[in-house]
């Protein structure tokens, strides 16, 4: 579903990605790890064609990736960047005008399942509660694929556990494929079918969860640690 | 939500665990529908194909039957569910002798040791 062929990234002389080989497949949640600076994000804005690559290619479901794949990927910034002055409503509306596979409902019922208050306006929110506005819009799309980067970044953990929730309850994995980025895995480990891990712009590991556990005995932090030495 | 598992064991295992236990506690009957893949990934706060994972696991162990379009139930054979009880009490005693026998306990102080505890547990 997800295919990036021997794709490099450099951003002036500083290489961001190097010769990375990837295929991601329908119907997973998987984490993206690695350190801050490791190429997380870039990986994801080169998914969603917000980035392109200096060398390589990148396919979402056969298409190669431009400007245009918006149409079929969802993404999640991980900045805080919407209209200040919208009410949760407007944001969702807006949204809905930008995005044909934007599920009004679904949404309604993920922005009362966040209890989020459709009337409030956005510089009135708790940066937890707009961390909630963002999982909204972002699965309020029946988006093939949804990218999030950092959706829990310095977000309190009772937010974090509703926003955990609101992703096993909503997103749907009979046709949807969720790549998150995170740099504390602790955070996701529970949720996730596989997880790349990242390091100085290349792939050093992608496996399935459970079958790290089971075959290594080890808890996914401490299978990190020792990979990442 | 962390701690509801074991962070080095797979988590579709644990889950697979929870439902023995269950059963074995006599929670869930012979016949018994178990909840939507859905509903127990919400519970227990893990990925949709995680629980997936546990449901043909058991389904491979024959203690559960998928029915298709209904869902998946506890197996309605007794005999595998009496199996599952003395296999998980055959654990629990393993772990156990294991452990007395690593700190140099003899078998007669086990007995003697469990025979007390036991009588102890009843006054």
């Amino acid at each position: 579903m997800i295919k990036l062929t021997d794709v490099t990234k450099k951003y002036g002389t500083k290489t961001a990605l190097e010769q990375v080989n990837l295929t991601l497949s329908k119907g997973k949640l998987i984490g993206l790890v690695g350190e801050n600076g490791s190429g997380k994000s870039t990986t994801l804005k080169l998914i969603a064609g917000l980035n392109h690559p200096t060398n390589g290619e990148i396919t979402v479901n056969g298409e190669k990736v431009t400007r245009k794949i918006a149409s079929s990927v969802s993404y999640l910034s991980e900045l805080d960047e919407y209209y200040r002055f919208f009410t949760v409503k407007d944001a969702i509306e807006f949204q809905a005008s930008q995005f044909a596979d934007f599920d009004m409902e679904k949404a309604y019922e993920i922005m009362k399942f966040m209890k989020l208050d459709p009337e409030k306006k956005l510089k009135h929110l708790s940066k937890g509660n707009r961390g909630r506005v963002k999982i909204v819009l972002t699965l309020g799309r029946n988006a093939p694929v949804v990218l999030m980067d950092e959706p829990f970044s310095g977000l309190d953990p009772m937010v974090r556990n509703s926003i955990v929730k609101g992703l096993i309850s909503f997103v749907d994995l009979e046709k949807q494929l969720i790549l998150i980025t995170t740099h504390e895995v602790m955070e996701v480990e529970n949720i996730l079918d596989e997880i790349v891990a990242i390091k100085d712009g290349s792939i050093i590991a992608h496996d399935n969860v459970d079958d790290i556990r089971k075959e290594n005995e080890q808890s996914i932090v401490d299978w990190m640690t020792e990979i990442y030495e | 939500m962390a701690d509801l598992f074991h962070s080095s064991k797979p988590i579709y295992e644990q889950i697979a665990e929870l439902i023995k236990k269950q059963i074995i506690r006599g929670e869930l009957h012979a016949g018994d529908k178990l909840p939507s893949v859905r509903e127990m990934a919400i519970e227990v706060n893990v990925n949709p194909n995680t629980v997936q994972r546990t449901y043909r696991e058991l389904e491979s162990m024959e203690i559960a039957r998928s029915k298709r379009g209904q869902g998946t139930f506890v197996t309605e054979d007794t005999e595998v569910l009496a199996a599952i009880r003395e296999e998980m009490k055959a654990e629990i005693l393993q772990n156990f002798t294991q452990q007395m026998y690593e700190m140099g306990y003899s078998k007669e102080e086990i007995k003697r040791g469990l025979a007390d505890f036991l009588k102890e547990r009843e006054d």
